[in-house]
């Protein structure tokens, strides 16, 4: 029951204020509304039993991407682009184009929708199983690994290019 | 017991809500932001279904996930800071240099 009504609860915050993200005109508040949606989803995280995942995402999106986006609202910000027309002359199209993709996930969900049952209780084991985060653990240093790695490769060439875009030009590449 | 559906209904209304924001905005920082918004939705459509099947690798997955979403942030914002050197604006439609 607790379960049903914090997921409710959570996902509405989320949806606010990802609309409220896409809408308001000043950067910093949509950063800030960012914050509310990604902490309501590590909040639907717990919900569905990922403990784990849920601290990661309060630890590297909320603590991490977020503050880079801050920063680099710090870094530039213009007030000039608060006061200029916020959204595309094309909105008219975007707003059909996400028309479709609705109706196509509304489609979808509801055909599949009696696929979706959950199966009957499992037997509980009398083995009591591990924890999210050793099971997350255990699968990507096993099963995972290579996959792993790759994405530590991944982060690696992420840091050098944004050090390497970001950098200030040198006298001899001028 | 919330209904797996459910949850494929809640992310497929942040996915088009990043959609919309990428599409209707002029504002770069709100495009790399909505994008991160479609990247969330795919963590929850991930992780219910890792939870509906009793499997963890789900979970694992979306961790790969939250890697790419973190390189794609500092590259994304390493360009928007590159950008605003020479061009000194966040607004997409003023950065046409390579559109024909």
């Amino acid at each position: 029951m607790l379960e049903t009504v914090l997921f409710y609860v959570f996902a509405t915050i989320a949806v606010v204020s990802a609309i409220f993200v896409i809408s308001r005109p000043n950067v910093v508040h949509s950063a800030m509304f960012l914050a509310a949606t990604l902490l309501a989803v590590a909040g639907i995280f717990l919900t569905l039993h990922a403990e784990f995942l849920a601290g990661v995402q309060v630890i590297v999106y909320v603590g991490g991407i977020l503050v880079l986006f801050v920063f680099v609202i710090m870094l530039i910000a213009v007030n000039r682009s608060q006061s200029e027309r916020q959204f595309n002359r094309q909105w008219t199209l975007a707003i059909v184009t996400a028309t479709i993709l609705s109706v196509e996930f509304a489609y979808v969900i509801f055909k599949g929708q009696d696929s979706l049952v959950l199966p009957p209780k499992v037997v509980t084991p009398a083995i009591p199983v591990a924890g999210n985060s050793q099971l997350v653990g255990t699968a990507l240093y096993t099963t995972y690994l290579l996959p792993f790695e790759i994405a530590s490769i991944l982060l690696l060439v992420a840091m050098v290019g944004a050090v390497v875009l970001a950098k200030k030009k040198t006298a001899s590449e001028d | 017991m919330v209904p797996t559906s459910h949850y494929l209904v809640l992310s497929a209304a942040l996915f088009t809500i990043g959609v919309i924001g990428v599409l209707t905005r002029r504002n770069i920082m709100i495009i790399l932001m909505s994008i991160e918004l479609m990247m969330n939705a795919v963590n929850i459509n991930l992780i219910a279904f890792s939870d509906r099947l009793q499997q963890v690798t789900g979970q694992v997955f979306a961790i790969f996930v939250i890697t790419v979403a973190a390189a794609e942030a500092a590259v994304g914002l390493g360009i928007v800071i590159a950008m605003f050197k020479n061009k000194e604006t966040m607004n997409i439609n003023e950065i046409d240099l390579m559109k024909w």
